[in-house]
């Protein structure tokens, strides 16, 4: 198809127009990060998941709110894969690229796939702008770009501006509303219900009528122009996915950890005190459990990052469940208050939403380059438990599992996530609360609690003495509370006598404490469940990976063994302890390889542990692996072999 | 404290019930002894069950303090404790909770600290003992030792401007400031009472003798056969008057302070007079920055007033809100927004 540039809608006759149906689309949306990407991609998400399909999303923005308009550094973009089958990545290449400016396409159309179709905002492309973006000359006249794309030049912000005439807006008001003419384009192109972001615009606006006519206008300007000009011959369906039955909505990484923790409290039967202090990516956890205040929830913004991790030890000494969550930078601060949470073997959970590093690093971009700061971040020897989700759904699940093991072992428990899954959006099947398992806590009260002091183990005067460090099976202290007559004892972070707790600096002692603190986090092994593998049981290569590289990994090893390849893939949720088969797993295969968003700090764990010398993939762009990567390099060692 | 605290039949306490089984590892003669002591006298008087106490502290010597308080109590990590106190009182707004600290733990690796607790105005009482000194680490200057101190770390005099706890206080809006000496043992009593007493964080400095490696610091204040004429008892309503003879006072002169000889013309209502209550801090701001040889050095409450309490605020909020949206309902949590069914 040749570029057209069409002004103003055509008059009828209308012209025919073939819709055809397609498996799935990567869309992207970019522009300024003014220009409302993310919330229109937000909208695009929202009601294709609500249609029914399938949904993958990668948020994408720069680190300054504003960055001078219309420069390469201010590009935000928002890219979603929405599909007719199951998916688990956003897509490596992107079929259709919404550019709303010059840098906006410098910066994106390498992404577009050849044949893709390119719209862009074609007033947005003058002198000025080309030379902010570094173009000597126009693209959208360049011949290989009409030739590989599917060029649209939309005029979009004299369409926009066009659209709202007559309701007195400003030119500057006029020319925000043009987001939405662009989503109402593409809705258009994808067959998509117009009526959810109608009534968002509604609602959103509500306090100031006229936008909201702007925007509607502006929207289904969008939509017209796709129906009638010439320039657009074809629009897409994509079909409903065959998901497991039951009821969906969206949700992100984020918000499923806040709800996870919320839920888990509830499971527990007890308060969720939250603590925490502005950082990105994991600053939304904060902002959804502050709403949250009608389910009890305490949360507090504190004067830095020590101060939200300190709190936290006081408010699981008092008997809560007591949560921070931080990113990099923040879980550092909160290194010396996590030993203290460690020696005093108190429970609470500490989420890492790790973002690209070292120092400030890449603030809004995913990375996984955490792990050895949560193995190893701390004095002494304190080993944490280390929990890592898999998608943003998985938070829900594995947060209330990090709660779980936090009260049941009585200590800090490490919960990782990463950029990527917690802006991430995918659909969630919505559980029954009544069918989540309840957590169980218990406090030891009065006399017979069994943790007082007998003739045996007493200071021998006769009088029974409530002994905060006398273990269960499990190795775990009893976690006695303020206001509990009779157990008032006092912990701090200086060691302590084995059982009594008393401070005891003696060297055997000090030997046994270390090595008790040490056993029950290794013992939690034996606890959670067995390493799963999927594809061949043996065979030459075992792929491992952790975090928010399941879904492009899952689906590189899907693909290798749809082709008969000899590729298994063994994703690891719990980081510390590792899974008690993990070892015996990896002796079936004659490779290991390890793709990771880091220079390789599981690789790291995993020879360390098992003397295997595991290969490694290391991408540390900021980006999420693409599925077709970890293919080739799958291919790459099964060729070597 | 909660209303249910208040309605349980408490048992009588008395001083030995509030003293816990560990030997006390504080230097000899060391001021620490006195405020221990104090504080065990105090908290019997209270109505509070005992399990409603806690003590948090820092690190430094005064911090060892939870150890002997048969209380719960929580030893912290340096400069830590009025955070960690602040996630105890937020989450359990029913419990008394103390804070122990030195001039190392809350004015130098804790300032940071201190200064958000004391304008957040929580329910904690926070007791800071100054001995001008880094009395653990074996004697470095700290961040209250006076300009010139020859320590380890400064051996030909230290060159750092002090910070004063109390104008710090007052900087930061404290709604209970006062001040005591570890030896005067009524008057601490006092002091420690009135802290406990007061809604809102209340801040207590007090000057406590380090006597192993800066005893003479505060002998002006402590010591009997002078302090008279270097400290002046604040009491509130009352004319600002001191010395041997209580024939000298404070005078107003503009916004300076002066010594003043009664007599002469000049009587008791020429004095400044102490107001705790009021509500605009300069003037306790003034009293803060009295300081000795030029000065007596107000003892006693500079400040004591009300205001919105945070922990309070939290509770209340809560309440608000869950009335306003009923009780958080999960299901009804997780189907909110869009939904969508696969059949």
């Amino acid at each position: 198809m040749s570029p057209t540039e069409v002004l103003a809608p055509q008059p009828t006759p209308q012209p025919a127009k073939t819709l055809e149906q397609l498996d799935g689309v990567v869309i992207r949306f970019c522009g300024d990060s003014g220009d409302g990407m993310q919330l229109v991609g937000t909208q695009f998400t929202n009601v294709s998941a609500a249609f029914g399909n399938d949904v993958s999303t990668l948020p994408d923005f720069p680190a300054e709110i504003r960055a001078p308009v219309g420069t390469l550094a201010g590009v935000s973009g928002f890219q979603l894969h929405f599909s007719s089958s199951d998916i688990f990545t956003p897509g490596d290449e992107v079929d259709t690229l919404v550019a709303m400016n010059p840098a906006a396409l410098k910066t994106n159309l390498a992404d577009l796939r050849r044949g893709g179709t390119l719209i862009v905002n074609s007033d947005e492309f003058d002198k000025g702008n080309l030379q902010k973006a570094g173009y000597e000359s126009n693209p959208l006249e360049n011949p290989e770009v009409i030739s590989k794309y599917q060029l649209h030049r939309v005029p979009m912000t004299r369409l926009t501006r066009d659209a709202v005439a007559g309701l007195g807006l400003s030119q500057k008001d006029a020319d925000r509303c043009k987001n939405f003419f662009a989503l109402g384009l593409v809705y258009w192109l994808y067959d998509r219900d117009r009526k959810p972001t109608e009534d968002y615009i509604t609602d959103k606006f509500k306090k100031n009528p006229t936008i909201v006519e702007a925007n509607l206008r502006a929207l289904r300007g969008g939509t017209n122009y796709g129906f009638s000009t010439e320039s657009f011959t074809t629009h897409y369906q994509v079909p409903r996915a065959r998901l497991a039955p039951g009821r969906y909505r969206k949700i992100t990484g984020n918000e499923a950890t806040a709800w996870g923790l919320v839920t888990a409290a509830k499971l527990a039967g007890k308060t969720l005190y939250y603590a925490g202090y502005p950082i990105t990516p994991a600053s939304d956890i904060l902002h959804e459990l502050s709403m949250m205040k009608n389910f009890g929830v305490r949360t507090f913004q504190a004067e830095d990052e020590i101060a939200a991790m300190a709190s936290v030890c006081g408010a699981a000494f008092a008997g809560n469940i007591a949560v921070t969550a931080s990113s990099g930078p923040g879980i550092c601060l909160k290194g010396e208050a996590m030993g203290l949470g460690f020696m005093t073997e108190l429970p609470m959970i500490i989420v890492d939403v790790q973002r690209g590093g070292p120092s400030t690093g890449l603030p809004t971009k995913t990375e996984q380059s955490d792990l050895l700061l949560a193995m190893f971040g701390r004095n002494g020897d304190s080993p944490l438990p280390i929990l890592a989700a898999c998608s943003p759904g998985d938070c829900f699940t594995l947060v209330q599992e990090a709660v779980r093991i936090a009260v049941e072992f009585m200590t800090p428990v490490l919960f990782l996530t990463d950029g990527y899954i917690a802006n991430g959006a995918e659909p969630w099947r919505i559980p029954k609360f009544a069918d989540l398992a309840p957590i169980h806590v218990v406090h030891p009260e009065g006399r017979q609690s069994g943790h007082f002091s007998t003739d045996e183990n007493g200071n021998g005067d006769g009088e029974p003495e409530y002994l905060p460090y006398l273990r269960n099976e499990k190795m775990a202290r009893p976690w006695a509370i303020p206001g509990t007559p009779g157990l008032e004892h006092r912990i701090g972070g200086l060691e302590k006598s084995d059982i009594t707790g008393n401070v005891d600096y003696a060297p055997a002692n000090h030997h046994k404490m270390v090595m008790n603190r040490v056993n029950k986090v290794a013992g939690i092994a034996n606890y959670i469940p067995l390493q799963e593998v999927e594809g061949p049981q043996s065979g030459k290569v075992l792929v491992i990976s952790w975090g928010g590289t399941y879904g492009a990994v899952r689906t590189a090893v899907q693909n290798c063994v749809e082709q008969g390849k000899s590729v298994a893939h063994a994703h690891l949720r719990y980081m510390n302890p590792f899974p008690r088969n993990l070892g015996e797993i990896i002796k079936r295969y004659q490779t290991v390889l390890i793709p990771e968003l880091n220079s390789g700090q599981l690789r790291l764990l995993i020879r360390a542990k098992y003397l295997v010398d595991a290969q490694g993939y290391n991408k540390i762009q900021g980006k999420p692996f693409l599925v077709h990567e970890i293919v080739s390099k799958i291919d790459e060692l099964l060729e070597s072999k | 404290m909660s209303t249910d605290a208040i309605k349980s039949p408490l048992p009588v306490l008395t001083a030995k019930d509030f003293a816990s089984d560990q030997e006390i590892r504080w230097c000899p003669r060391c001021g620490d002894y006195s405020i221990l002591a104090q504080m065990k006298k105090v908290l019997p008087t209270l109505g509070i069950p005992r399990e409603k106490f806690v003590f948090v502290s820092g690190i430094g010597c005064s911090s060892r303090f939870p150890y002997y308080m048969n209380t719960y109590g929580f030893h912290s990590i340096h400069g830590r404790a009025p955070a960690i106190a602040s996630g105890v009182k937020i989450s359990r707004p029913d419990l008394q909770v103390w804070v122990i600290t030195g001039d190392g733990d809350a004015l130098s690796i804790g300032g940071n600290h201190l200064m958000h607790m004391l304008r957040r105005n929580m329910g904690l009482k926070v007791i800071l003992f100054n001995n001008q000194i880094y009395g653990l680490t074996k004697g470095q200057y700290s961040p209250t030792s006076p300009v010139g101190s020859r320590t380890k770390s400064t051996p030909v005099g230290s060159v750092d401007n002090p910070v004063a706890p109390l104008c710090y206080a007052i900087g930061s809006e404290a709604t209970f400031v006062a001040r005591s000496v570890d030896v005067d043992i009524k008057h601490l009593t006092y002091v420690l009472e009135r802290a406990a007493h007061h809604d809102g964080t209340a801040f207590v400095e007090v000057y406590q003798d380090c006597n192993v490696f800066n005893h003479d610091a505060f002998l002006y204040a402590s010591d009997k056969t002078i302090k008279a004429d270097h400290i002046v008892y604040l009491e509130h309503g009352k004319p600002l008057v001191f010395g041997k003879d209580v024939k000298k006072g404070i005078r107003l002169n503009g916004m300076h302070p002066e010594i003043v000889e009664l007599g002469k013309g000049i009587t008791e209502d020429d004095l400044l007079f102490h107001d705790e209550r009021a509500a605009e801090p300069s003037l306790a701001f003034l009293l803060t920055r009295m300081r000795h040889p030029e000065f007596p050095e107000p003892m006693g409450v500079f400040r004591d007033v009300q205001a919105p309490i945070y922990d309070q605020r939290v509770s209340e909020q809560i309440a608000a809100e869950t009335k306003k949206k009923g009780e958080g309902n999960f299901d009804d949590l997780f189907n909110s927004g869009d939904t969508w069914t696969v059949e």
